[in-house]
């Protein structure tokens, strides 16, 4: 996993699980202010000699001690829910009550409450994501609204939206709750949603994405680590996740050319990451339910275990996107599924299949519908349509690394044209 | 060579988010080690609590919370510089981070006879 350069959002996620279930969630601007505070004054002091060893326990104790201040200053003042009250009523309940919210085991479980808590139902998917990145990956509104190509208002306004129905819905959620099982599922999609934003989605900055993916592994570690959690629907998610992170070295070259999986340096793919994805995929493979983080990482599994994309088993990869067809279809996997077919069955029978493609036209917008057109019609030999096809796709590309991918297949064409 | 004690003056503003003020502790921190590695790090010094302060005024001591309140650049901090005069102290401030957050670096050299 990517070294220490995001200890600083770990531990304000980690704090302002902990602090939101000590003050309640419907004091959860409170908790992030006591955040806000303690990571500050870190901040100062170890700007200049570095951050010391036991950093984790000294932040930790830091937020507990500010929560025992505001919880005297403003025992009567404010409002806290009845169960917080009872153990902040004297002394004697109320140190204990805190040092034990504080101790490192409390603060994992934390951090899955509030993540099973931003997967409110009533929430959209995108409210779910955009919570789960503020308040579990610790990152501001304006870094979310990059990663996700919106204006900062508008992440501003989704944002207190999902956290005002957290509030008032007045409770976290307990792991013990009896619809733990569907809550599970959409905290799955949500980490899912997030990993993909990371890996194929629109912002132009690759260290912004990358990020993404790195936090959803760590998330969904988390479910894994925790027994009720860790479903085989959990392994397959986390054996994608592993499996696709693995990719990400050889995604984009020394220039910032974005790479796609056929023109990819196998070598450079990450070994450990390659294994780790692996082992978590025969772990997955238990159950009687096939989820699509399966069928996905049983994809991404076969690409992993072939040499180049003349080795891979195309027609197992074909079989495997009927299968995703079927449990959750979208245009977007229909692509990706005509994609397989050309591999298989040569570039005129995946024409066909993209022609066939029910709902393409949720796809109007996606630079890489006319991308893979312009490819199979290239592969066919027609030049001049291949041509079309990505100068379409080169104006709908959400960043510079698709544009100049785009602009070295309309290169491509021209020089083909040429000879 | 001669010793300059660098006081941080900034607004007492952390930046935002908690990925910035990792970013920004890292550039501190990077200037700190080049200063070391090139032997002018006398002590990396002492950050000051920013919100709270007292001027006593008196024998009697009377005092007055502040004076930093309402002052833009409080200090933050100090640090002990090795250096051979002015004219390199200044120098060994290029490239300090504090300036991007809206800070200057106050220099004084230790009174010699």
């Amino acid at each position: 996993m990517k070294p220490d350069d995001t200890l600083f959002r770990r531990e304000a996620a980690r704090l302002l699980a902990t602090l939101t279930r000590a003050f309640g969630v419907e004091n959860l601007a409170l908790a992030e202010d006591v955040v806000q505070e303690t990571l500050a004054k870190a901040f100062e002091a170890w700007s200049y000699n570095g951050v010391p060893p036991h950093y984790s326990a000294l932040l930790a104790r830091a937020a507990k001690n500010r929560a025992l201040d505001i919880f005297r200053r403003e025992r009567t003042a404010r409002k806290f829910a009845p169960d917080v009250r009872r153990l902040i009523e004297s002394e004697w309940t109320l140190r204990p009550a805190l040092d034990a919210m504080f101790l490192p085991d409390a603060l994992k479980d934390d951090e899955l409450r509030m993540m099973f808590t931003c997967c409110h139902p009533r929430l959209g998917e995108d409210v779910q994501v955009a919570l789960v990145l503020h308040l579990l990956c610790a990152l501001g509104v304006d870094e979310i609204a990059s990663a996700f190509l919106v204006s900062p208002a508008a992440m501003e306004k989704r944002l207190s939206r999902g956290k005002k129905l957290l509030a008032d819905s007045g409770h976290l959620f307990e792991l013990t709750a009896a619809d733990f099982l569907p809550r599970l599922s959409a905290v799955h999609r949500a980490l899912y949603l997030l990993f993909s934003e990371g890996y194929h989605g629109a912002s132009a900055l690759a260290v912004v994405r990358e990020d993404l993916c790195w936090d959803a592994m760590r998330l969904v570690r988390l479910l894994v680590d925790h027994a009720p959690a860790a479903t085989p629907a959990t392994y397959a998610l986390a054996a994608l996740m592993w499996l696709l992170a693995a990719r990400l070295p050889a995604r984009i070259d020394d220039a910032g050319n974005l790479k796609d999986l056929f023109e990819q340096d196998r070598s450079l793919w990450d070994e450990e990451l390659l294994a780790e994805g692996t082992r978590l995929l025969e772990q997955s493979a238990s159950g009687e339910v096939l989820t699509e983080y399966h069928v996905e990482a049983g994809i991404a599994g076969m690409h992993a275990t072939a040499g180049n994309a003349h080795e891979t088993r195309w027609g197992d990869i074909v079989e495997l996107y009927d299968v995703l067809m079927r449990i959750r279809p979208s245009p977007v996997v229909a692509l990706n599924r005509c994609m397989a077919i050309a591999q298989h069955q040569g570039p005129a029978k995946g024409l066909e299949a993209v022609r066939g493609i029910e709902g393409a036209s949720r796809l109007a917008a996606y630079p890489f519908y006319p991308a893979v057109l312009g490819e199979l019609e290239l592969r066919r030999g027609r030049t001049e349509a291949a041509r079309g096809h990505f100068e379409e796709a080169r104006r709908l590309a959400r960043n510079d690394g698709e544009r100049r991918f785009l602009d070295h297949r309309i290169e491509g064409c021209a020089r083909k044209a040429l000879s | 060579m001669n010793e300059f004690v660098f006081l941080w003056r900034r607004p007492q503003r952390p930046p935002k988010t908690p990925q910035q003020m990792q970013e920004t502790m890292e550039k501190y921190l990077a200037w700190f080690k080049d200063m070391e590695a090139r032997g002018h790090l006398a002590q990396f010094g002492q950050p000051l609590e920013p919100k709270t302060g007292r001027v006593v005024k008196d024998k009697g001591g009377n005092f007055s919370d502040g004076p930093y309140a309402e002052t833009k650049d409080i200090v933050m901090g100090y640090s002990l510089i090795a250096a051979k005069d002015f004219d390199e102290a200044v120098a060994l401030t290029k490239g300090h981070p504090i300036f991007d957050e809206g800070g200057v670096i106050e220099i004084r050299p230790i009174l010699k006879l």
